[in-house]
C-alpha cells in the first residue's frame, strides 16, 4: 500500500488536470443518463397524447445530451490522453533524477540492457496509472452521487436501494475480485520473467541444447511454465468475467428495486410514471460508470509491482555524494594514490589491496597486469565513480572527495573500453565533451583521432548504441572525445583495445601528440612500445608487485618480464 | 475486414469454445429481447393502472429471469472464447518454440535474437485479444443487431427502418476513418517506442554522461524530449479519436432520431405505449454491440501484426531433416576417418557457393587444422559436421556410411562441440556443465574443472557450483565461459571433437591456461578445429586451408610453408591472426 500512495504522490502536480479528466468522463456519463431520461420523458409524455409544444423540452433534451455525450467523450479522451503523456514526462524525469546520482555504482547489476529495459518498460506502463487505477473510482462515485441526488429527492428508500446496488457493483464485488484474484498478476509476471529466460537461452543456446540432446527437455519446460501461465490467467479471466457479471445483476436488482420502492407512491398519486419510466432508463444508465472498474484490482497489483521494482532501484544510497564546500580544483599536481583498498560489494576478493603509487604532473604512467588484477578499478576510483574503502587518491595533493564530483570528471578525460555511443547523431555525441564546439573543432577532433571518414557525417545517426559504427570508429569516437574535452589529466583504460595493428598504431601516436605536456595514467594489458611510458606500475591480484621503467623491469626479470616474452612470442 | 487467414485458420484448433461463444451470443441476444419485452411489460403496466404489487410480480419475475439469464450467458460466451484464445495460445507457442528448435542455430544466428523471444512470447500473447474480444465481438455484432431488427420491424417499421439504415454507417464509417486513424495510430506508436528507446539510451549511458559532466545538461534533453513527444502524439490523437467520436456521434443521432419520431407518433395517437418503451430499450444495445466492434478490433489490430511475424517463422521450410535410424557406436566413432565428398552448399538467397564441392578426408585420433581468410566457408563446414545445416550436394561420411544414416542423437553422443562464443544458460554452474553428461558424478564435474583450469575460480565463489551465471553468463569473463565450454568438453568425453578456436585473448596468462586445456582436450580425439593461432596451426596434423569455398591448400605445416599460397602470406604478416 506504501508503494501504491508513493506512485499515487508522484501525480500530484497533475491533480487539476487528472480531476478535470474525471469530471468530463462523469459529465459524459452524465449526458447518457440524461438522453435515457429524456428519451424515456419524451414517449411518456407521449402516450399521454399531449400536444407536440408540450414534448419540446424533451425533444431538446434528447437533441443536447445526445450531441454532447460524442462531444464529451471526445473532450475526456483528450485530456486523459494529455496528462498521462505528462505523467509520463514526470515519471521518467523523476526516474533519472533519482538513478543518476547513483550511476554507475549503485546500478552496476542493472548494467545488462534486459533490466534497464524492463525498468523503461514498467515506466511505460505506469503512464496508465491515472487512466486505469485513478480516474474510474473518481468518476464513478461522481455519478454514484448523482444518481444519489435525483433518486433521494423523491424516495429515500428507493435511492437507498440504488445505492446499494451501485456499491455492490462499484465497491463490492471489484474488492472480493481483487482478493480472489490476489497474486495472480504478480504470477504471471513472474512466469513472464521466467519465459524469457527459458526463451534466450533457447534462442541463443540452441545449437549447445541440441548436441547436447537436451533440446526436448528445455522445450518441455518452456511449454511446462506457458502451461502455467496460462492456468494462472484463466483464473484471472474468470474472475473478470464474475465481477462483470456480478455488476450487471447489480444493475438489474436495482431496476426491481426501484420499481418495487415507487410503486406505492404512483399509486398515491406522489409519483407520475413518467418520472418512474425515467428513473428505470437512468439508473440503467448510469452503471456504465462501472464497467471501467473492471479488472482494475489487477491493475493495481501490476503496478505496485512494477513501482516497487523502480523503488527498490532508486532507494538506493548513492556512493558517492558532492562535499558541501567544495575545494577549487588545482591548477597544479599531480596524482598520488595511497595505499588504496577496495572491494567490489558482494565478493569476496579485494580488487585493490594497498595500492600505492604517483603519477608526477606531466608525466605519463603505464598500469599492467593480468585481467582481474584491479586496473580499471583505479580508473573507476579517480573519476569517483566509487570511493576506496581505505586509503586515498589525491590530486595536486588534496583529495579527490574534497572536489565536486563534475568539476573532477570536467578535468579528467577518460577513454574506457564501454564508451557509451548514444543513438543521436554523431555531431550530438562529440560535442558531450565539449558542449557548443563548432564544427572546425569537430572535424579537427575527428581527423586527430583517425576518422577521416567522418569528416562529412556529422549529422548522420549513429545508430542505436552505435551500430551505424564499426567496433573500431566507435573506439575512435571515444578518442576524438577526449581530444574535444581537453583536459589537463587523461586517463586512457584500455584505450586501444579494439582496434586492429596498423590503427592502433596511429590511434597511439595521435593520443601521444594530443597528451603532450598533460598527466597520463595509462590502463594496458596491451605491452606494446613500454619504452614511452615514464614509470610502469604492475598489479597483480590487486598489488603493486613492481615499478619502474620498461628497461628497469625487463632488467629485473619478474613478472612483467615474463608477461612481456609470452605476448611477444605468440606473435610472428 | 480485419480477417486474418493465418489466425482464422488456428480458429479449428479449438473450434468447440468458439461454437460454444457464438450460441451463447446469439441466445443472449434472444435474452435481451425477452428482457425489453417483459420491462415495457411491466411499465406499461405500471402506466395504464397503477397496479398493486402483486399484479405486477409476473412480469417482474419475467424481468429478472430474463437478465439473468442474459448475463449468465455472456459469462458463458466470454469464458469459452477466453478458454478457446487461451488453447490457441497454448499451441501456437508450442509450435513456435517447436519451429525455432527445428530450424536450429543456423536460423537463430541468422536472427535478431532478441526479436525472436519478443515473438515467441509477446507475440504469442498479442493474439489473446483477436481470439478473445474481437472475433466474438465480430459474432456478436452480426447476430444482436439481426435479432433487434427482428425484434423491431414488426412493432414499428419507422424506427426499425432508421436503425437499419443507420447501422451500416457504423462500419462503413470505421473503414473509412479506422483507415487514416490506423495510419496516424501506427506512427504514434512508431514515436513512443522511439521515445522510450531515447530514454533507454540515456539511461544505459549514463555513466559515459557522467564521465563528461553532462547529466544535469541531458535532463533537459529528456524533458524536451518527452515534451515534443507529448505534443506530435497529441496532434495524432486529435484526429484518430474524431472516428470514435463520429461513431459515436451515428449511435446518438440515430438513438435520438428514434425516440423522438416515437415520441411525436405517440403523441398523436398513431403508436400505442408499450412497442414505443419496448424499442427504446433495444436502441442502445443495439448501437452498442456496433461500436464496440470498433474498439475491439483494435484491441485485435495487434495481433494481425504479430501474427504475420510468427507465420514468417512458421512458414518456414526446414531442411530435409530425415534422420537415419542407424546407432553410431563409441569404437566406430574412434576408428574411422571422416570422408567428406564433393560437400556442397549454398545459403539461400547467396550469389556463390559457401563450399563449391569440397573433398579431403580427416583421420581419425589426429588433429585437423581448418584456415582460411573470413567468409571463406570454415563455419559452413563445421554447420554441416554438426548437422545444423544439411548439404545441398555431396556428403559427409564416416568410413563409408553417410553421417545421415544415423541418428541425430546418436551422432550427437558422440561429438563434443566447443563454439567460439560458447553459450552458458541462465543457470548454476553445475548445471550448464551437467547438460553434457546429465549422470556426471561429482568427481567426474571436478575432474572437468581441474582440465579445463578452473578449480581455483569455483572455489573463489561464494557458492562454487551452484553460483548461478547470471543472464547469458554475465558474471563470467568472456575467457572462463570458454574454459567452462572445455570443461563440459571434458565431461562429455566424445571420440569426435569440433573446436572452433577463440581469437586471440587479451590476457597473456589466462591465454596460456587456456591453451593448455584445449591441448589436454585434443589428445586422442579425432579432432576439426577452426584455428586462429598460428600456434595450434603449426601443431596440426593436417592443414586445410579453405579460399572461396575450395580447399585451396592441404598438408603440414612445413610443407605449406614452403609453397606459395595463402598461408605464406598468412604466415609472414605481422598480424597475430592467420585467419
Amino acid at each position: 500500500m506504501k508503494t501504491f500512495f508513493r506512485l499515487i504522490g508522484l501525480t500530484r502536480p497533475f491533480a487539476w488536470w487528472m480531476l478535470l479528466a474525471a469530471f468530463v468522463g462523469f459529465a459524459t456519463v452524465g449526458s447518457g443518463i440524461g438522453l435515457l431520461m429524456s428519451s424515456a420523458w419524451l414517449i411518456s409524455r407521449g402516450a399521454m397524447l399531449l400536444p407536440v409544444a408540450a414534448l419540446q423540452s424533451g425533444i431538446a433534451g434528447v437533441r443536447l445530451f445526445g450531441a454532447a455525450r460524442g462531444f464529451l467523450r471526445y473532450a475526456e479522451r483528450l485530456i486523459s490522453h494529455n496528462t498521462t503523456f505528462r505523467i509520463l514526462t514526470r515519471l521518467r524525469l523523476w526516474f533519472y533524477d533519482a538513478l543518476e546520482p547513483l550511476a554507475p555504482a549503485r546500478i552496476a547489476s542493472f548494467r545488462s540492457a534486459d533490466l534497464l529495459k524492463r525498468i523503461v518498460d514498467d515506466i511505460q506502463s505506469l503512464e496508465n496509472i491515472y487512466s486505469r487505477v485513478v480516474a474510474p473510482p473518481v468518476t464513478a462515485a461522481m455519478v454514484t452521487a448523482l444518481v444519489w441526488g435525483i433518486v433521494s429527492s423523491l424516495s429515500t428508500g428507493a435511492a437507498i436501494g440504488v445505492l446499494g446496488c451501485q456499491l455492490i457493483a462499484g465497491v463490492f464485488t471489484p474488492m472480493a475480485a481483487a482478493f480472489l484474484a490476489r497474486g495472480t498478476a504478480r504470477r504471471i509476471a513472474g512466469m513472464q520473467a521466467e519465459q524469457q529466460l527459458l526463451a534466450v537461452d533457447m534462442v541463443q543456446g540452441v545449437g549447445e541444447l541440441r548436441v547436447f540432446g537436451m533440446l526436448d527437455k528445455h522445450l518441455a519446460r518452456l511449454q511446462a511454465v506457458e502451461e502455467k501461465k496460462l492456468n494462472l490467467e484463466k483464473k484471472a479471466a474468470f474472475l473478470e468475467g464474475v465481477q462483470e457479471t456480478c455488476s450487471g445483476l447489480a444493475m438489474n436488482a436495482a431496476v426491481v428495486w426501484i420499481i418495487w420502492q415507487m410503486l406505492p407512491m404512483v399509486r398515491s398519486g406522489s409519483l407520475t410514471t413518467i418520472t418512474l419510466t425515467a428513473l428505470v432508463f437512468g439508473v440503467t444508465a448510469s452503471f456504465e460508470a462501472f464497467l471501467p472498474l473492471n479488472g482494475s484490482a489487477q491493475h493495481i497489483e501490476a503496478d505496485i509491482r512494477a513501482g516497487e521494482r523502480l523503488f527498490e532501484v532508486i532507494d538506493a544510497e548513492p556512493e558517492v555524494k558532492t562535499p558541501e564546500r567544495p575545494a577549487p580544483f588545482p591548477a597544479e599536481g599531480g596524482i598520488e594514490a595511497r595505499n588504496l583498498r577496495f572491494s567490489y560489494p558482494g565478493s569476496g576478493r579485494p580488487a585493490l589491496d594497498g595500492v600505492s603509487f604517483t603519477v608526477p604532473q606531466g608525466h605519463r604512467v603505464a598500469v599492467v597486469g593480468p585481467s582481474g588484477a584491479g586496473k580499471s578499478t583505479i580508473a573507476a576510483l579517480l573519476v569517483r565513480f566509487w570511493n576506496p574503502s581505505d586509503g586515498i587518491l589525491t590530486i595536486g595533493g588534496r583529495d579527490i572527495a574534497s572536489f565536486e564530483p563534475e568539476t573532477l570528471r570536467r578535468n579528467i578525460a577518460m577513454v574506457s573500453q564501454r564508451t557509451w555511443i548514444f543513438g543521436q547523431s554523431i555531431r550530438e555525441n562529440l560535442q558531450l565533451a565539449r558542449p557548443g564546439a563548432t564544427d572546425l573543432e569537430l572535424k579537427a577532433a575527428l581527423a586527430a583521432a583517425g576518422l577521416q571518414g567522418l569528416l562529412d557525417r556529422l549529422d548522420d545517426w549513429a545508430g542505436q548504441q552505435g551500430t551505424n559504427l564499426s567496433g573500431g570508429e566507435r573506439q575512435r569516437i571515444a578518442i576524438a572525445r577526449m581530444i574535444l574535452q581537453d583536459s589537463p589529466f587523461m586517463v586512457l583504460d584500455e584505450a586501444t583495445a579494439n582496434l586492429d595493428a596498423i590503427t592502433e598504431q596511429e590511434v597511439l601516436d595521435t593520443i601521444e601528440r594530443t597528451s603532450e605536456g598533460k598527466t597520463v595514467l595509462a590502463i594496458t594489458h596491451n605491452l606494446h612500445r613500454m619504452e614511452r611510458f615514464h614509470r610502469i606500475v604492475v598489479l597483480h591480484e590487486g598489488r603493486v608487485i613492481e615499478q619502474g621503467t620498461h628497461d628497469d623491469l625487463m632488467r629485473a626479470d619478474g613478472f612483467y618480464a615474463g608477461m612481456w616474452r609470452l605476448q611477444h612470442e605468440t606473435e610472428v | 475486414m480485419n480477417i486474418d487467414r493465418n489466425l482464422i485458420r488456428l480458429l479449428k484448433e479449438e473450434k468447440r469454445p468458439f461454437m460454444v461463444s457464438g450460441l451463447a451470443g446469439a441466445f443472449s441476444a434472444g435474452m435481451l429481447i425477452g428482457q425489453a419485452w417483459s420491462l415495457s411489460a411491466l411499465l406499461e403496466l405500471v402506466f395504464r393502472s397503477s397496479p398493486e404489487w402483486p399484479a405486477i410480480l409476473p412480469s417482474i419475475s419475467a424481468f429478472a429471469l430474463f437478465s439473468t439469464l442474459r448475463l449468465l450467458l455472456n459469462q458463458v460466451g466470454h469464458q469459452a472464447s477466453r478458454r478457446g484464445a487461451l488453447g490457441i495460445r497454448r499451441v501456437l507457442s508450442a509450435r513456435l518454440a517447436g519451429k525455432v528448435a527445428e530450424l536450429g542455430p543456423a536460423f537463430t544466428g541468422s536472427e535478431q535474437s532478441g526479436r525472436l523471444v519478443t515473438t515467441m512470447l509477446k507475440g504469442v500473447e498479442s493474439v489473446d485479444p483477436y481470439f478473445s474480444q474481437y472475433l466474438p465481438q465480430l459474432l456478436l455484432a452480426l447476430v444482436t443487431p439481426v435479432v433487434i431488427l427482428a425484434a423491431v420491424f414488426p412493432s414499428d417499421w419507422i424506427a426499425g427502418t432508421i436503425l437499419a439504415l443507420s447501422a451500416p454507417l457504423i462500419p462503413a464509417f470505421m473503414i473509412v476513418i479506422g483507415k487514416r486513424s490506423r495510419m496516424a495510430t501506427e506512427k504514434q506508436w512508431g514515436t513512443m517506442s522511439r521515445m522510450s528507446g531515447y530514454f533507454l539510451d540515456m539511461l544505459q549511458g549514463l555513466t559515459t554522461l557522467k564521465l563528461f559532466a553532462q547529466e544535469k545538461a541531458r535532463r533537459d534533453g529528456i524533458r524536451d524530449a518527452s515534451e515534443n513527444f507529448r505534443r506530435s502524439t497529441m496532434q495524432v490523437l486529435k484526429v484518430a479519436f474524431l472516428s470514435s467520436l463520429a461513431l459515436e456521434l451515428v449511435g446518438t443521432a440515430g438513438t435520438a432520431l428514434s425516440a423522438v419520431s416515437i415520441g411525436l407518433r405517440l403523441a398523436s395517437g398513431a403508436m400505442p405505449f408499450r412497442p414505443a418503451l419496448f424499442i427504446l430499450l433495444l436502441i442502445p444495445d443495439f448501437y452498442l454491440t456496433l461500436r464496440q466492434l470498433g474498439v475491439r478490433f483494435h484491441a485485435g489490430m495487434e495481433g494481425v501484426t504479430a501474427s504475420k511475424e510468427m507465420h514468417r517463422i512458421l512458414d518456414l521450410t526446414t531442411d530435409g531433416h530425415d534422420a537415419g535410424r542407424s546407432e553410431l557406436g563409441e569404437a566406430e566413432a574412434a576408428s574411422r576417418p571422416l570422408v567428406i565428398d564433393r560437400l556442397g552448399y549454398t545459403f539461400p538467397g547467396a550469389p556463390h557457393a559457401a563450399l563449391d564441392g569440397i573433398s579431403c578426408s580427416i583421420m581419425p585420433g589426429k588433429v585437423t587444422a581448418l584456415t582460411g581468410p573470413s567468409g571463406a566457408g570454415k563455419s559452413t563446414l563445421m554447420n554441416l559436421m554438426l548437422r545444423f545445416i544439411e548439404p545441398e550436394s555431396g556428403s559427409i561420411l564416416l568410413g563409408d556410411t553417410p553421417i545421415t544414416a544415423y541418428r541425430t542423437d546418436t551422432w550427437y553422443d558422440r561429438i563434443a562441440w566447443v563454439p567460439q562464443h560458447p553459450f552458458l544458460f541462465n543457470a548454476s554452474i553445475r548445471e550448464n556443465l551437467l547438460l553434457a553428461r546429465p549422470r556426471a558424478t561429482e568427481a567426474d564435474i571436478e575432474e572437468a574443472l581441474l582440465q579445463a583450469g578452473l578449480t581455483d575460480l569455483v572455489r573463489s565463489l561464494p557458492e562454487g557450483l551452484d553460483t548461478m551465471i547470471g543472464e547469458q553468463g554475465s558474471r563470467l569473463s568472456g575467457g572462463e565461459a570458454q574454459r567452462l565450454s572445455l570443461a563440459r568438453a571434458f565431461l562429455k568425453d566424445a571420440p569426435i571433437l569440433l573446436l572452433d578456436e577463440p581469437t586471440s585473448h587479451t590476457d597473456p596468462i589466462l591465454e596460456a591456461k587456456l591453451r593448455s586445456a584445449m591441448e589436454k582436450l585434443m589428445r586422442g580425439r579425432t579432432v576439426i578445429m577452426i584455428a586462429h593461432r598460428l600456434e595450434s596451426i603449426r601443431k596440426a596434423d593436417t592443414i586445410l586451408v579453405l579460399e572461396d569455398g575450395r580447399i585451396s591448400q592441404s598438408g603440414s605445416h612445413e610443407k605449406l610453408a614452403g609453397a606459395e599460397g595463402f598461408y605464406r602470406r598468412a604466415l609472414f604478416s605481422s598480424t597475430e591472426e592467420a585467419a
